[in-house]
């Protein structure tokens, strides 16, 4: 399971998929990063009981694999899986806003 | 002549209102604070000062920094609020100024606090550097310091679920170390902390009882609780309600629930389950389980009326549109109200008539009758959170 999310994370970043996702969806998974995902990582994503989702922090990250933490989550860490709501695309998307210095 | 004397006094006490009544020259309201709150607006860094009788907004107050995930506490004569931001901030505001007072930036990143039992100090707990700071209530200046065990070299554990208790003291968890620590004041200068380890895995938050005797701690990296009794601290925290989830799959859990606010009705207390769809509840006392009740998602706040009668829960992602009222009698879900996306914070009126709820993606907060559980009021308030009204000054824990 997790080989074939990474397999697809790998394909899309070799494609230009990426860029394809519709900017209604975009306001979205923005809103969504600043009000669910800021509940734990804080609004303006400086950290609270999870870490802070800033460019320095990250840095150690590639996007493939934070875009694989988003997906799958990490065991043993309240960090929650949110395939169910967020395609690959769609993580792989927000793991390079991440990495790039996003305001929500 | 006396008539007329008096006709002209009461025309020059009409003029120095500014027109508004119980409004004096300054800007400052006349008049008890008694059914007066504070609605925390978290994407702006504001709040709305309400009038809890007449469901209006007093006055917005600006420039409170970042209030992802704010708490507030009281002054005991309730004119003062002490506001907690996630970027560390601590304001003072006077509610019946719409004003701040003073405002500290007293760590990087906080998650709450609470006022001593006689109303002199504040404490905050932060995640970052770790610990739990208490300061002055009348001019925020700091007390005593007190760090969380180390983790790292650089950070300290995060601290949670700080309350006051009875006898001076605070009471708060460690998540990274599963601790309880108990710090009593009575000598401000002199800080006497009683650390009982190993209490649990990953506790998250807790609350204590409104009589302050039990403090309880919700663990995220194990099913069950860590209870303690106050009256009995050489008896060391232990577990409840453990092995809730056995046999079951632990769900996702998109918001972590808070232990805020005491669910007790009946000499059971009501409390949510972590990775489970379900409100526990257990005998006080005993702590042994009495029930539990399937629900509608992952609760987050599970709040009892102040009669006892109701228990009203909201839920994480992707739920949070949906708030649920328990019997607590028949412990059945009686009502599910829909009142829209991001039903993220339930304050009662002191005696419960009331409850308002913050709708964050309506821009709204909408007041229910209890006893109808028909919607009565909604007020404007933008990207609303938390809603603490001021009768939390007088209530341990709150």
């Amino acid at each position: 399971m997790l080989k074939a999310i990474l397999v697809t994370l790998i394909t899309l970043t070799s494609t230009a998929a990426v860029a394809d996702i519709h900017p209604d969806r975009q306001t979205e998974l923005i809103y969504l990063l600043k009000h669910d995902c800021g509940s734990c990582h804080g609004m303006r994503l400086q950290g609270g009981l999870g870490p802070a989702l800033k460019p320095v922090p990250l840095k150690r990250w590639t996007a493939e694999q934070l875009a694989m933490t988003i997906l799958s989550g990490r065991p043993g860490t309240p960090m929650p899986p949110w395939k169910p709501f967020i395609s690959p695309q769609e993580a792989l998307w927000l793991a390079k806003h991440l990495k790039s210095e996003i305001t929500p | 002549m006396r008539t007329l004397l008096k006709f002209l006094t009461a025309l020059l006490l009409i003029g120095s209102t500014n027109g508004i009544a119980g409004e004096s020259d300054s800007g400052c309201l006349t008049r008890g604070t008694g059914d007066m709150g504070i609605i925390v607006e978290r994407a702006s860094g504001s709040l709305k000062i309400v009038d809890r009788t007449s469901h209006s907004i007093l006055f917005h107050v600006d420039g409170l920094g970042d209030l992802s995930h704010a708490s507030a506490v009281y002054s005991r004569d309730e004119r003062y609020a002490y506001v907690f931001g996630r970027d560390g901030g601590l304001t003072k505001v006077d509610i019946l100024c719409g004003k701040i007072t003073k405002r500290v930036i007293q760590g990087g990143n906080s998650i709450g606090g609470a006022i001593s039992q006689d109303g002199t100090m504040i404490a905050v707990s932060n995640y970052e550097p770790g610990g739990v700071k208490i300061f002055s209530a009348a001019d925020l200046s700091l007390v005593a310091d007190i760090p969380a065990t180390q983790v790292t070299e650089k950070k300290g554990a995060k601290t949670v679920g700080l309350v006051d208790a009875p006898g001076q003291r605070f009471v708060f968890s460690l998540y990274d170390t599963g601790e309880i620590w108990l710090v009593d004041m009575s000598n401000p200068s002199k800080p006497v902390i009683e650390k009982h380890q190993n209490i649990g895995l990953q506790p998250y938050d807790a609350l204590i009882s409104s009589d302050g005797r039990y403090y309880i701690a919700g663990l995220f990296g194990e099913d069950g609780l860590s209870m303690m009794d106050l009256w009995h601290p050489e008896q060391k925290p232990r577990k409840i309600l453990e092995n809730y989830g056995r046999g079951n799959k632990k769900l996702p859990v998109y918001k972590m629930p808070h232990l805020e606010g005491w669910a007790m009705a009946g000499g059971e207390a009501f409390l949510p389950a972590m990775g489970q769809h379900q409100v526990l509840v257990a005998q006080r006392g005993s702590w042994k389980e009495t029930g539990r009740i399937k629900v509608h998602g992952q609760p987050v706040f599970v709040m009892a009326r102040p009669d006892g009668r109701q228990v009203w829960v909201n839920f994480a992602f992707p739920n949070n549109d949906t708030i649920q009222v328990i019997d607590t009698e028949s412990k059945q879900v009686v009502k599910t109200l829909t009142p829209g996306k991001g039903a993220l914070h339930m304050e009662f009126s002191p005696r419960g008539e009331e409850i308002w709820i913050s709708i964050r993606d309506r821009d709204e907060i909408h007041v229910f009758n209890t006893s109808t559980m028909e919607l009565t009021h909604k007020l404007s308030v933008k990207k609303p959170s938390g809603i603490f009204f001021t009768n939390r000054a007088h209530q341990t824990g709150l």
